[in-house]
């Protein structure tokens, strides 16, 4: 590569070796029309999955569409608040914006009624009991503090059902 | 070459705010429109390419989940480009002309509303020299504007005409966010947004999304009595400094219109994707446009500009009058970037 040759007035001047830029822009997230419901019907301590009227699917939460069919999912069904842990990680590892303490649960559990299982804490229950196939019941946040978040669940713990047969979860880990 | 054509072409209504539905939510009923209108379902697709951009949504890989929209089960052939979906069409032709696709699915969505879009289109900039000055998109195009105005290629009357014929077209449009019956000297008599430019010289701020069917050779036939044949297509860009440009013209839409040969026949109407009036008049002369060409009846960008999708509804545009036997030979045109850098031009023929 040829020497760069600086204009006169550049020589001597100390160099850009970097510059930062910040940037920041603000949204508005839209849920949209299915995943509102859900979190209204959060509000009110229901859960509520959409079934898709080809495959008979049940999402939750539900997005709108069953992205098997490419049809929306209209059909409302409620579902119970208990499930079943198909996969789960014990996290050790501290990372930026970490709330909970060290070691924790951090769960797949497919709700009884559903097919698409949702991602939450699992306590009350030692790390090293955890196991696939529990049977698990969701502990809501005292009713006064009720929000539309799947934060208004604390968070699942073992509620001493024997466990799932595999059959019943298999298509979900 | 692979003759291929345009089938089928559908859209959402083009809004200020759809703050009820998500983007999948949108976007399902224009994919069920598009493949209705081509008569097929989602298994004789064999290639999607989507457009969007995360800066809309404000959220990483956005487009994984409107994927939902096609249900791609069995897995599918797809890809996704961050540009607007008339080159989304052009990787799918592409493709096609590869040979192993006979039908495509092209869509592009965009909801703006989400967040500030004069400031988010400020970070296609480049990131050193003008990025960090967030110079907005209508600021920038006023710059250009200013420089036409200057140099003596257009007044502020010939652009208030724009203005006013858009929206008169617009009426006839029915998924159209602005359209109505506007004196040119009465616009110009209100006060200006940024100067030189007037409210009437800006694209409305739009949610909406587009599909369109592509097909090839006798598929398409089969599939549609009076296909859009794509006779020429072509994209061009030009430097990112602004500095490096003639902003009075668009370079890079003369280069796309001269490969895809524009001028090889007669061009009964086209369908430019010019978000701002003066920017109409610079590439009605960049594509050698005479005025007898029909100039974007439905209304264009000026009446419904939902960013990464407005160009795609060209091309579906022109493409429908053509299917409708209003035109036999009819341009599309679609832009990216600021001030016209990046072009895209289809020329677009019935049999
Ligand atoms: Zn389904």
């Amino acid at each position: 590569m040829p020497e760069l040759v600086l204009p006169d007035r550049l020589r001597g001047v100390e160099p850009v070796r970097s510059i930062r830029t910040p940037a920041r822009l603000d949204y508005e997230f839209t849920a949209g029309r299915a995943t509102s419901r859900f979190l209204r019907g959060v509000a009110e301590k229901r859960l509520l999955g959409q079934r898709c009227p080809v495959c008979r699917k049940v999402y939750v939460p539900p997005r709108g569409a069953c992205p098997t069919d490419g049809v929306p999912t209209e059909e409302e069904v409620e579902l119970g608040h208990t499930g079943t842990v198909t996969t789960f990680c014990v996290v050790n590892v501290q990372f930026y914006g970490q709330a909970m303490e060290l070691p924790y649960v951090s769960a797949l559990i497919l709700l009884d009624g559903s097919d698409l299982p949702i991602m939450h804490l699992l306590q009350e229950v030692s790390a090293d009991d955890v196991h696939m196939g529990m049977r698990v019941e969701a502990v809501w946040v005292p009713d006064d503090e009720i929000e539309p978040t799947l934060e208004s669940i604390r968070y699942f713990r073992p509620n001493g059902e024997p466990d799932a047969p595999w059959d019943s979860y298999k298509d979900n880990v | 070459m692979r003759d291929i054509a345009v089938i089928s072409f559908a859209q959402s209504p083009q809004v200020r705010r759809q703050p009820d539905l998500n983007e999948v939510e949108m976007l399902m009923p224009v994919v069920r429109d598009a493949l209705a209108g081509a008569g097929i379902t989602k298994d004789r697709v064999d290639f999607v390419c989507s457009a969007s951009s995360d800066y809309l949504a404000g959220q990483a890989f956005s487009f994984v989940m409107t994927l939902d929209a096609v249900g791609p089960w069995p897995p599918i052939s797809e890809s996704h480009v961050d540009m607007d979906g008339a080159w989304a069409a052009y990787e799918a032709w592409v493709k096609m002309q590869m040979g192993h696709v006979d039908v495509a699915l092209v869509y592009a969505y965009g909801k703006s509303s989400p967040g500030d879009i004069r400031r988010v289109l400020t970070r296609q900039l480049d990131p050193y020299y003008l990025g960090p000055l967030w110079p907005d998109s209508v600021s920038l195009a006023a710059l250009q504007a200013r420089c036409g105005l200057d140099a003596g290629s257009f007044t502020k009357a010939d652009m208030a005409e724009v203005a006013a014929r858009s929206r008169r077209d617009a009426k006839a449009n029915a998924w159209a966010q602005l359209s109505g019956d506007d004196d040119p000297a009465e616009l110009l008599g209100r006060d200006e947004l940024v100067s030189p430019l007037h409210v009437h010289d800006c694209p409305p701020v739009t949610d909406g999304a587009a599909a369109v069917v592509l097909a090839a050779g006798d598929v398409a036939r089969e599939l549609c009595a009076r296909p859009a044949w794509i006779r020429g297509i072509d994209h061009r860009i030009e430097p990112h400094a602004l500095g490096l440009r003639d902003l009075t013209r668009s370079v890079s839409t003369e280069q796309a219109a001269t490969a895809a040969g524009v001028a090889d026949g007669p061009v009964q109407l086209a369908e430019l994707h010019a978000p701002f009036t003066h920017q109409e008049l610079i590439l009605r002369s960049a594509l050698g446009l005479g005025d007898d060409v029909v100039v974007n009846p439905s209304g264009g960008a000026l009446c419904a500009n939902a960013i990464m999708t407005a160009g795609l509804i060209r091309l579906g545009e022109a493409a429908s009058r053509v299917t409708a036997g209003d035109a036999d030979r009819a341009v599309a045109h679609a832009t990216s970037g600021p001030c016209l850098q990046q072009n895209l031009v289809c020329v677009l023929e019935g049999e």
